[in-house]
C-alpha cells in the first residue's frame, strides 16, 4: 500500500496565540491509499485544525504534509483540494446552489466537467443519498439530515480521491447517519476513496480500519477500533462514547459481578451473560 | 406552563410552486412542569411543531393555546412579547448567535429588550452564568474567546435571562464530546428542578430520551403518531423502526437477550435498570469473591 496522506512533524499555531501555546505539536501520522482512519478526540484537542491543514485551509507554522506524492505548498494547493472532498458539521455553512441539483453541479462547475457528464453525475448522486426526489427544492428549506446528505452527495459527484467528515454525521438521526455510513462503505468498495473522519461517535470509529487519539494536540494514540475500546470508560476522556457492552459491564461491575477485563463486543457480552446464567 | 395544539395544519409559503405542507392535524397538550420529548426522524416537522410553541409560527388552521394564549391563524404580530419572554427557545447551534462585546452584555440583551434596566439586566447576567455552571470572571470576556462548549452555554444563559416558564431546547447536545454531551443534560434536568421549568427536548438521541423525559411525542410525515411515557413508546421495537427510529442503547441490546432467552418483565431503558434485571436472573457464583473469573 502507498501512502496518499503523509503527514511529519507538523505543528499548527493560530494567529492570536503565544509563541509557545500549540494548537498542534509534532503530529505524524500516513494513511494508505483506500484506508478508513477515524481521528478522535474531545472538544478543542486540535481534530478539525488538523483536517484543515490537510487541504491548505490553514498553514502549518512547520512540518511537512505530503498528498498523493505532492508537498502540501502554495504551488500545490490547488491541485491538492481537487483531490479532497471535505463536509462539516454544519452544511449551511457551504451550500451555495439555488437548488439541490445546482449545489451538487456546483463542485462540478468549478472543476471543469462537461455538461453531459454532469446530467449523469448529480442525479446518480442524488441517488445514493436518496435525496432524488428533491432535486429541485431549495436547499436552505431542507432539515439538518437532508442538507447534510446534499453535502455529501456534492463529495460523491465531484469523486474526490480522499474524503474528509468533519463530524459530518453528528447531526443526523439514527438512520439518517446509518444511510450516510453504508454510503460510504459502497463508495469505498466500489473505488479507492480514502477516508479521514473526524467523530465522537462509536459506530462511525468502529467502521474505521483504524482510530487516531488526538489530544491537546498531539496524536497519544493509534490501533485498531478493538485495541482503542478496550479503554472502556477512559473512552470518555479520550472524546469518544462507550461502547455499549462496556457501558453495561461498568453498571454490572458496581453491583459486584465479577466482570471479564477484555474489550466485549455486544455478541461477545451477550455470550459471556448466557454462560453466566447457565453456570449455576 | 402548559401548551396545548387543537387541529393544527401549518403549511409553508402557501400559494407558491414552494408550497410544502409541514403539519397535519396536529392535537397534543404538553403538561406543565413535563419533561417532554419531541422525537422522529428528520423531516418529520418536529422544527416546524417547535416554532409555534412561541408564535413564530403561527397556524394555518387551528389553535396553540399557550399559557392563557390562544394563538389563531388571524393572531397579529404584535404583541408577542410576553408570550416569547415566557417559552425561550435555544435553537440549534446557539452559539452561533452571540454578538456582543463581552459575555454579560450578550446575556443582558434579552432582559434589556424586554424593558429592564441595564443594571438589573447585568445583575441578572452574573446570576444566570452561575446557573450555567461558567464561572464569574468570564462575564468580561469576549464571547468569542471562548470554547465552543462555554459559547453555547453563555448563549443558554441568553435565553434564562427572560426567566422563561418553558425551555424549549432543539438538540442542545449537536456538535459536543460525549463529556459536553452528559454534562449540557444533566445541567437541564438540574435548572428544570431549581427554576421549576417545563422542558421540551428535540433530540434524535433516543438514550437522553430515556434518560431524562417523562412525556414523549413522536411525529412522523407532519402527524403526531403517538404520546406516553418513555417506557410506553420503547415498548415496541418494531414500531419504531417503521417509523425510522432509534431504540435506546439498552433497548436494543436487551432484544438481543431476549431473542436468546432472556426474558423481563418490564423493558429496561437505562443500562442501570437493565444490570438490575440482569443480576436477578445470575447466580449467586457470579458475584465478587465467590468465583475467579477469567480476570
Amino acid at each position: 500500500m502507498r501512502p496518499i496522506i503523509d503527514v511529519e512533524h507538523l505543528n499548527y499555531r493560530y494567529p492570536q496565540q503565544a509563541k509557545d501555546q500549540l494548537t498542534l505539536r509534532d503530529v505524524s501520522f500516513s494513511v494508505d491509499a483506500g484506508e478508513w482512519v477515524a481521528i478522535v478526540g474531545h472538544n478543542g484537542s486540535g481534530k478539525s485544525t488538523l483536517a484543515k491543514n490537510l487541504n491548505g485551509l490553514l498553514a502549518p507554522a512547520s512540518g511537512k504534509i505530503t498528498v498523493d506524492g505532492d508537498v502540501l505548498s502554495e504551488k500545490t494547493v490547488w491541485e491538492i483540494r481537487k483531490k479532497i472532498g471535505m463536509v462539516f458539521q454544519n452544511p449551511d455553512n457551504q451550500f451555495v446552489g439555488a437548488t439541490v441539483a445546482d449545489d451538487v453541479a456546483f463542485g462540478l462547475e468549478n472543476q471543469g466537467v462537461a455538461r453531459d457528464e454532469m446530467l449523469r453525475r448529480v442525479p446518480a448522486a442524488l441517488k445514493l443519498v436518496n435525496m432524488q426526489d428533491f432535486a429541485t427544492r431549495e436547499p436552505a428549506r431542507l432539515s439538518g439530515g437532508q442538507k447534510q446528505r446534499v453535502a455529501l452527495a456534492g463529495m460523491i459527484a465531484a469523486r474526490p480521491q480522499i474524503l474528509i467528515l468533519d463530524e459530518a454525521t453528528s447531526m443526523l438521526d439514527p438512520r439518517g447517519r446509518e444511510e450516510v455510513l453504508a454510503t460510504i462503505r459502497q463508495m469505498k468498495a466500489t473505488s479507492d476513496l480514502t477516508v479521514l473522519s473526524i467523530t465522537h461517535d462509536i459506530d462511525e470509529a468502529a467502521s474505521a480500519n483504524r482510530i487516531l487519539v488526538v489530544n491537546d494536540g498531539e496524536v497519544k494514540e493509534e490501533g485498531t477500533p478493538a485495541e482503542i475500546f478496550r479503554h472502556g470508560e477512559a473512552l470518555i476522556k479520550m472524546g469518544l462514547d462507550m461502547p455499549y457492552a462496556e457501558r453495561l459491564k461498568a453498571a454490572l461491575k458496581r453491583r459486584n459481578v465479577q466482570v471479564p477485563a477484555t474489550y466485549l463486543t455486544e455478541k461477545g457480552m451477550a455470550d459471556w451473560l448466557w454462560q453466566l446464567r447457565s453456570n449455576k | 406552563m402548559a401548551i396545548t395544539f387543537k387541529q393544527v395544519d401549518f403549511t409553508y409559503q402557501p400559494g407558491t410552486p414552494f408550497e410544502t405542507k409541514a403539519l397535519t392535524d396536529i392535537n397534543v397538550t404538553i403538561p406543565d412542569g413535563s419533561y417532554t420529548a419531541l422525537i422522529g426522524h428528520t423531516g418529520s416537522g418536529k422544527s416546524t411543531l417547535l416554532q409555534h410553541l412561541n408564535a413564530l409560527l403561527k397556524p394555518t388552521s387551528g389553535t396553540v393555546t399557550i399559557g392563557e394564549r390562544v394563538i389563531t391563524p388571524a393572531t397579529n404580530n404584535k404583541d408577542l412579547k410576553k408570550l416569547r419572554q415566557h417559552v425561550g427557545i435555544v435553537f440549534q447551534f446557539p452559539e452561533s448567535q452571540l454578538f456582543e462585546e463581552t459575555v454579560e452584555k450578550d446575556i443582558a440583551f434579552g432582559p434589556q429588550n424586554f424593558g429592564v434596566s441595564e443594571a438589573d439586566a447585568l445583575k441578572t447576567a452574573a446570576e444566570m452564568l452561575d446557573l450555567v455552571g461558567l464561572n464569574q470572571d468570564l462575564l468580561k470576556r469576549s464571547p468569542f474567546d471562548l470554547s465552543g462548549g462555554q459559547m453555547r452555554r453563555v448563549a443558554i444563559a441568553g435565553v434564562l435571562a427572560m426567566k422563561p416558564q418553558v425551555l424549549v431546547l432543539d438538540e442542545p447536545t449537536a456538535g459536543l464530546d460525549p463529556q459536553g454531551r452528559l454534562d449540557m443534560m444533566e445541567m437541564f434536568a438540574r435548572l428544570r428542578h431549581e427554576q421549576h421549568l417545563t422542558v421540551v427536548l428535540v433530540t434524535h438521541q433516543m438514550d437522553d430520551v430515556a434518560n431524562y423525559a417523562d412525556n414523549v411525542i413522536v411525529m412522523d410525515g407532519g402527524r403526531i403518531v403517538k404520546t406516553g411515557t418513555p417506557r410506553e413508546i420503547f415498548k415496541e421495537p418494531q414500531w419504531l423502526v417503521e417509523h425510522q427510529l432509534g431504540l435506546p442503547k439498552t433497548t436494543a441490546f436487551a432484544q438481543q437477550l431476549i431473542a436468546r432467552g432472556w426474558q423481563f418483565d418490564r423493558m429496561p431503558l437505562t443500562e442501570d435498570e437493565l444490570a438490575e434485571d440482569l443480576i436477578a436472573q445470575l447466580p449467586t457464583t457470579a458475584f465478587g469473591g465467590a468465583t475467579t473469573h477469567d480476570e
